[in-house]
């Protein structure tokens, strides 16, 4: 067994509206910051797991992914292992 | 009529389920804790309002996975009526039960406050006993109930009839203006394709008795005891 270190970014889709993002961009616009085009809301994970080699640790986050960490109707997301 | 009420840890609205299925409607009621595997038998499972799991990850994504979900689930899919309000339908729709999901509110408040609905449905389990397009009085109390789903779910929705309930005016006007939340189409309620599961973000349990201002609520369970038959 190997311990892997994974980064989880998950981010609402591109076709869904996110108010907490458009928020932020407001306040970043008052702030003075008006070349602020775009600003999207996320969550990030660090995950330390334990598994045989590389693949198998790949495929357990995509798992824990799907059937949990990530909403797949309305959210997207990038795995970086290391 | 037989009810379980489902309870999960940050379930709030539970023994306001309970009061009104066993001393309004008189029906035999239980509760049922999130780590039982057996739901009593009933004619009508509750997933009640709160904050399962303190809302952590996502609403509802946490208790999807408690193990009475397994019972839920395959009582449903056996065709058992289940009713999931507010976080209950937050549960159905992370169990798969319900397609869609919910985004937070577009004012990003929680918002607590009595709202009008238009009834879409009339042939439903859950609201035949209601007149069509009747508009309810019944309270929302939740910072995320902005659903959302693909088109192509939101035309399948409209095309099979099972938006139960939208946000409307007092009048049963449909416009922006009487969306609270941002939900697609002023969607307050839909059903699954079977008709035997209905998700609804409003709490028709703290609309029915007069005394709580409002007893528009009732009407929801007349028509489940109508459609049991008991």
């Amino acid at each position: 067994m190997k311990t892997f270190n994974a980064k989880v970014n998950v981010t609402l889709k591109k076709s869904v509206l996110d108010p907490q993002g458009q928020t932020v961009l407001e306040a970043l616009h008052s702030l003075g910051y008006k070349g602020t085009e775009n600003l999207r809301v996320g969550k990030y994970f660090e995950v330390t797991l334990n598994a045989q080699d590389e693949n198998s640790a790949k495929t357990q986050l995509k798992e824990m992914c799907e059937k949990l960490l990530v909403n797949t109707v309305i959210e997207q997301y990038e795995v970086h292992l290391s | 009529m037989k009810v379980s009420v489902v309870v999960f840890p940050g379930s709030n609205c539970d023994s306001d389920c309970f009061n009104v299925m066993k001393d309004v409607m008189k029906c035999d009621t239980q509760f049922v804790w999130h780590k039982d595997h057996d739901l009593k038998k009933p004619d009508l499972v509750i997933l009640p309002g709160g904050f399962s799991y303190g809302d952590y990850l996502r609403c509802g994504a946490i208790a999807r996975f408690s193990p009475v979900m397994r019972e839920v689930v395959q009582f449903a899919n056996n065709g058992g009526t289940v009713i999931g309000i507010c976080n209950g339908f937050q549960i159905l729709l992370e169990a798969g039960l319900l397609p869609g999901a919910m985004l937070a509110n577009r004012s990003l408040k929680f918002i607590c406050k009595h709202v009008w609905l238009r009834t879409e449905n009339t042939k439903s389990k859950f609201t035949n006993r209601l007149k069509p397009a009747q508009v309810l009085n019944i309270p929302i109390a939740h910072g995320e109930g902005n659903y959302t789903a693909d088109p192509d779910t939101i035309k399948r929705l409209r095309d099979e009839n099972r938006i139960v309930f939208r946000y409307s005016s007092e009048s049963g006007e449909i416009a922006d203006k009487f969306n609270p939340n941002g939900a697609v189409e002023n969607i307050a309620g839909i059903l699954n394709e079977k008709g035997n599961v209905l998700g609804m973000m409003p709490h028709p349990e703290r609309a029915s008795e007069d005394i709580l201002g409002s007893h528009d609520g009732r009407g929801i369970w007349e028509s489940l005891l109508e459609s049991a038959g008991k």
